[in-house]
């Protein structure tokens, strides 16, 4: 069993590079989501806004 | 992209990764020269093949964008160049932990190691110049063309046990054309080794590329909002 720390330190780098890569793209993509979520609901509200505007304008023209 | 085929595939990826950590620990015989620390080559040599798969990606990603001049392409080179970039320093570091009790050294300027660190030094430029200058296509363009000549190195690293003399064990190009493997319990190994870390690098390149199309879709979204608001503002 000459070695076997060397053995050890290389899958132990291997696996916790890999696990705190995983950790780090799930948390950014949590974040991503929810700024997504937030921008579009913005976005769905100006319309409405711009909408609503847009009828109100062309009633008041007739 | 659907998020239930990302979920297999990180499914199909850990039962691999289970069965080649059984082979790697109980099944496979122990090298006879270089004994138990020879078992961090299952690991060592599939890092290195996905390392090149995913740069060959990035690449072929950069001709594409070049080509046709679509977002998604650009999004795909950056996904494969970072996750292959992540490989590679696997590659790296496990090379040195391997070199220390064989070599007595954890680095040597071998041909192999060189060109290895070389490639990473590339790419380490790709991931930097990304990270630091703004998402406009110009750089994008700049990126595909630093991602499509940095590519060039994978087949010099390749070839470097054939070109110049070197330490770096031939596993799978030897001189003689032989595979260096003797024993079909390693092949065997090394086989499902390669395959548990392809589905691995798949599974985080899929998961990287929706982060990258997400944030696209993002940019795109808030340009839409502040030209709504614009249109508001006129009425």
């Amino acid at each position: 069993m000459e070695n076997l720390s060397y053995l050890f330190a290389a899958y132990t780098v291997i696996f916790a590079v890999i696990f705190f890569y995983v950790l780090f793209l799930w948390r950014r993509q949590a974040r991503l989501d929810e700024e997504l979520r937030s921008l579009e609901s913005g976005l769905r509200m100006v319309r409405e806004e711009l909408a609503e505007r847009g009828a109100t304008r062309s009633q008041a023209s007739r | 992209m659907n998020r239930n085929a990302i979920d297999s595939l990180g499914l199909v990826t850990l039962v691999l990764m289970v069965a080649a950590l059984f082979m790697v620990f109980v099944y496979v015989p122990t090298e006879a020269v270089q004994g138990i620390v020879q078992r961090i080559f299952y690991f060592h040599v599939p890092c290195a093949w996905v390392a090149f798969a995913a740069f060959a990606l990035v690449a072929i990603s950069g001709i594409f964008y070049l080509w046709l001049g679509q977002q998604v392409w650009d999004d795909l080179g950056y996904a494969a160049a970072e996750t292959g970039m992540i490989f590679c320093t696997l590659v790296l570091v496990t090379g040195s932990i391997w070199a220390r009790p064989i070599w007595g050294a954890w680095w040597t300027w071998d041909s192999r190691l060189t060109t290895t660190l070389i490639l990473w030094l590339l790419y380490g430029g790709y991931l930097m110049l990304r990270a630091m200058a703004d998402d406009t296509p110009q750089i994008a363009r700049f990126a595909a063309v630093v991602g499509i000549v940095a590519a060039a190195d994978v087949p010099i690293i390749i070839i470097s046990v054939r070109l110049w003399r070197t330490i770096h064990p031939a596993v799978l190009v030897t001189r003689q054309g032989s595979h260096g493997l003797e024993d079909p319990r390693m092949v065997a190994t090394l086989l499902v080794s390669m395959a548990a870390f392809t589905a691995l690098f798949v599974w985080l390149l899929m998961l990287r590329f929706v982060t990258l199309r997400t944030r696209t879709r993002l940019n795109f979204l808030a340009g839409e909002l502040g030209r709504t608001r614009a249109a508001v503002g006129d009425l």
